[in-house]
């Protein structure tokens, strides 16, 4: 029953804070706060109360593709919804879905404080949106009845396209509509996949269900699969973004306020990573086996592509939307290179990179609220008028860029091995793409911080409430650069579980780790494989 | 006819009675407000005789009329959608400044019309429905007489319906000739085994659809929709939308249901072409349109073309996909006209851009509806219109 509080209480608090709002802005902000914080902490009082059911290895609940998948949770909620078309109200959180709800609620709650003072119109009507689009997350992260997954998908974007369009920047309008008709378009793809795989598996056992649990191993020709996996691939694609489907993010990164920034590189791009992990790769393993030399290219030149654009900017969001397209590059190469170092990779890049660039993207709304300029040639020796803000800027871009100690280079540390397994040349390549990280974060610092102050400018250095915030946000990347382990291990039931129900096929199949379907065995392998400085354990340590 | 017939058909009688007091009282003392009063009690007596009709067992009152459940429904739907089209023309006519007890008697009177199509089960029930629509959709359509677009509007609309009127009677006299039938049930059976072999009822059923088409404003037949849609009062507007095409779709429904099953015939072919096409055409010239009016008006050509998709594609389960896209269809066009009514100004409709600008901050709740209407036309998730894409989508 927690699962349905963790969309209802956003999705109450959002008219509440409307209303609110009306009377009095400060009301709004301190409801929109309650709505983001009380979720947070009920999920985090989950993840504590069940950290031992997590940190039990895997191990199928039931026979069949349904075992499998339940395999790995700690909670669910099913109720029927519109039983004549199949569709169910199916929620369930496994530990990738507590690291993805605590992700959702502390962006919103960043979003929220980081909208304190900037956002002045129509507060109510803002914070409505900022927890519409919370709670609409939270449904996606949470569904595992594919319909209902699709209503929460399309959900988010009316929030998201009136946050863009009404509280953004210069060409609010054109990235807002942009960015909507990306989203719609390739999730109406995914739509015609969902429904057609419905009807495949509903002509081959007679029973029509919108519940991944039973769609799981329906059996197509691989024509069919490709083209069904291409359909889900559509839709993650655009979010993720993968190059060449990547366009409309810079726009609307750049062009969203701060909490929109926030929301939409924290925690929306990371919807496209997890459906990859939790519906297509698992429903269409041989499809995406078939896929993954192209799936590995796309990454490699988002990461470079991304990477060049970012050095080429001179409006300091847009190189820092630029840098999401890149670090997501490297997600797409973990996903699909599906071995335990990868996923792993993959989830823990998810956290970091949330967490990185949405700082960044606070610290770039702030710098923008403070002199009214985004672009970098206006800027130059800030570090001398605003210190804290130059230290933590260069905190976070040290991050991005991948520097051991945070979280960021763990996770892509992890990636690269997981990917060299599979394919080394995409490995190097990849790794190429870390020396251009270097350079663009470098090339930002320098440009806006560091160098003589010849603008005359002078502002207002970091409040009490953005130390606090970047406070937390350094803490956690720290820890998460030096002990990432309580991570990994809560999303080690779902990372086993996947790559067992992709056994059947050769999906799994790495150099070393064989395909056999034992979880144990390749998690063991996997471990033997981890770097010689135990940077990372695959399972709680192959020794008792 | 046997004395209970009178209760079968008693919707149809109710509907007809209410209209001839709002006649009579409108001649002796004009009010608007008790006019208003007794057009909306009266739909609710109609809507309240549709339960002692389904009581009834004997269904088929003489060959013309079949008040089955089907008929029931889309009774019930066409007169909930007409009590709020009345209740929307209230504060319209008002400042119109026209003497609006006439009004409510056409509307009463197009309703009838259309619960005559909507119970029809032959020919002549077909053409009389459709005839008394239409006349009261005429009068309706230019009341605002002052206007201009008003009188260019319904000139247009009814050289139109008269010509579309001439080939549906033509198309009925040449399936009539051919089958010696006219009931639904006759021609249904008829069509089913056609098979493009007789010429003669093929082209009876092709100028039939002509007649049909044009009513539906499917494309090639909807040049009249954005001229019509723009010049007529809003409230009007919305009516002409939803209980007029609504009432033909019914009809089309039960004529033309054997065509649904046979997915090689000719007629199913030109079928699936014209609602293809007025998908297409429909949405994509909405995109070139600055008046809202005239934007609504394509979205609904795209709107009919979706109902024929769920008509085609569903086979012998159309009724259901139908019915619901009716009524979510329903619901929002009578919600986006509602607005532009509500917002229209003395002089003239509220049907361009710059009405709307600032709306949200203007009058909040009136935009969150509009926005909602509009986006359960664009079928996004959370709106009826969604469901009713998606079950479109699972029926093809």
């Amino acid at each position: 029953m927690i699962l349905l509080w963790y969309i209802l209480i956003p999705a109450v608090a959002a008219p509440v804070a409307w209303l609110l709002g009306r009377q009095n802005p400060v009301l709004a902000r301190w409801t929109a706060l309650l709505g983001t914080a009380a979720p947070l902490a009920l999920v985090a009082g989950q993840w504590i109360a069940n950290a031992d059911a997590l940190r039990a290895p895997f191990a199928p609940a039931g026979p069949g593709p349904a075992g499998l998948v339940a395999g790995s949770w700690i909670a669910d909620v099913k109720a029927e919804w519109i039983d004549s078309l199949g569709i169910s109200f199916f929620l369930a959180a496994d530990g990738l879905t507590l690291i993805m709800l605590l992700l959702t609620f502390a962006l919103g709650l960043l979003a929220v404080l980081a909208s304190w003072r900037g956002i002045t119109e129509r507060v109510g009507v803002f914070h409505l949106m900022v927890l519409w689009t919370v709670a609409g997350l939270a449904g996606v992260f949470l569904s595992l009845d594919l319909f209902l997954f699709y209503f929460f998908f399309e959900m988010m974007l009316i929030p998201m396209y009136f946050l863009i369009a009404v509280w953004g920047h210069e060409r609010r309008v054109y990235s807002a509509i942009k960015f909507f008709i990306f989203t719609q378009v390739s999730g109406l793809l995914m739509l015609i996949a969902i429904v057609a795989l419905v009807f495949i598996h509903g002509r081959a056992t007679g029973v029509y269900t919108f519940d991944f649990t039973q769609l799981l191993g329906t059996r197509m020709g691989s024509t069919t699969a490709m083209l069904l996996m291409l359909g889900f691939f559509a839709a993650f694609a655009v979010k993720l973004p993968a190059w060449p489907l990547h366009t409309w993010l810079p726009d609307a990164h750049t062009d969203a306020p701060t909490a929109g920034s926030v929301l939409l590189a924290g925690v929306l791009i990371k919807i496209g990573a997890y459906g990859m992990i939790r519906f297509m790769v698992p429903l269409f393993p041989d499809a995406a086996r078939d896929f993954r030399v192209w799936a590995l290219i796309l990454g490699v030149v988002g990461i470079i592509y991304g990477a060049i654009m970012a050095y080429a900017q001179t409006d300091m969001k847009r190189l820092v939307a630029y840098t999401s397209v890149s670090h997501m590059g490297f997600v797409l190469l973990g996903i699909f290179a599906w071995n335990t170092l990868a996923l792993q990779g993959v989830i823990l890049q998810l956290v970091c990179h949330a967490l990185s660039t949405g700082a960044l993207f606070i610290l770039v709304g702030g710098l923008q609220d403070r002199i009214h300029t985004r672009d970098m040639d206006k800027m130059g020796g800030l570090w001398q008028v605003a210190p804290r803000m130059g230290g933590t800027a260069m905190f976070f871009a040290m991050a991005s860029l991948g520097l051991p100690g945070l979280g960021n280079f763990v996770a892509e540390f992890l990636i690269l091995v997981g990917v060299w397994q599979v394919s080394p040349w995409a490995a190097v390549l990849g790794a190429v793409g870390l020396v251009f990280a270097t350079v663009y974060a470098l090339w930002m610092m320098q440009r806006a911080f560091q160098g003589e102050e010849t603008h005359g400018l002078s502002f207002v250095d970091l409040t009490k409430r953005e130390i606090g915030m970047f406070a937390g946000m350094i803490a956690a990347l720290v820890l998460l650069g030096f002990w990432p382990q309580p991570l990994i291990t809560t999303a080690r039931q779902t990372v086993e579980g996947v790559q067992v129900m992709t056994s059947g096929s050769t999906l799994n199949r790495g150099p070393d780790l064989g395909g056999t379907g034992d979880p144990a065995e390749a998690t063991q392998a996997a471990g033997a494989a981890a770097a010689p400085n135990g940077e990372t354990v695959a399972a709680d340590g192959g020794a008792p | 006819m046997k004395a209970g017939d009178l209760l079968t058909i008693s919707p149809l009688i109710a509907l007809t009675l209410t209209a001839v007091v709002v006649m009579l009282m409108a001649a002796f003392w004009r009010s608007h407000a008790l006019a208003l009063g007794i057009t909306l009690g009266g739909l609710a007596a109609t809507f309240g005789t549709l339960f002692v009709a389904a009581s009834r067992t004997e269904r088929i009152v003489t060959p013309l009329v079949s008040m089955d459940a089907y008929t029931l429904f889309f009774i019930g739907l066409l007169t909930v959608a007409a009590a709020i089209v009345a209740l929307l023309s209230w504060s319209y006519l008002q400042q119109l400044r026209v003497r609006p007890e006439e009004y409510y008697v056409l509307l009463l009177i197009a309703t009838l019309g259309g619960a005559t199509l909507v119970a029809g089960a032959h020919f002549a029930s077909f053409f009389l429905g459709l005839e008394i629509l239409s006349v009261s959709l005429y009068a309706l359509i230019v009341y605002a007489v002052h206007r201009e677009d008003a009188v260019e509007a319904a000139v247009k609309y009814l050289v139109l319906a008269g010509a579309t009127s001439a080939f549906l009677i033509f198309g009925m006299a040449l399936v009539y000739a051919e089958s010696g039938t006219m009931s639904a049930g006759g021609v249904g059976k008829l069509i089913a085994g056609l098979g493009g072999g007789d010429v003669v009822v093929t082209i009876g059923i092709v100028m039939l659809l002509v007649g049909v088409g044009f009513k539906l404003a499917v494309v090639p037949f909807h040049m009249w929709t954005p001229d019509v849609y723009e010049g007529a009062p809003a409230p009007v507007t919305a009516y002409v939308a939803t209980v007029s095409k609504g009432a033909v779709f019914a009809l089309l429904l039960r004529f033309m249901l054997p065509v649904s099953s046979d997915q090689g015939s000719t007629i199913f072919l030109a079928l699936t072409a014209v609602a293809i096409a007025s998908m297409v055409a429909g949405n994509l010239l909405a995109l070139r349109q600055d008046n809202v009016k005239r934007i609504l008006a394509y979205s609904s050509i795209a709107h009919l073309g979706y109902l024929l998709v769920a008509f085609l594609a569903s086979g012998e389960r159309a009724g259901v996909a139908v019915g619901f896209y009716l009524v979510a269809y329903f619901a929002t066009t009578l919600a986006a006209f509602g607005v532009v009514t509500v917002l229209s100004p003395e002089d003239r409709d509220a049907d361009r851009i710059d009405d709307y600008r600032g709306l949200g901050a203007r009058r909040p709740w009136l935009a969150a509806i509009f926005a909602v209407a509009l986006f359960s036309l664009a079928g996004m998730p959370l709106t009826m219109g969604f469901i009713g894409k998606f079950v479109i989508v699972a029926a093809g």
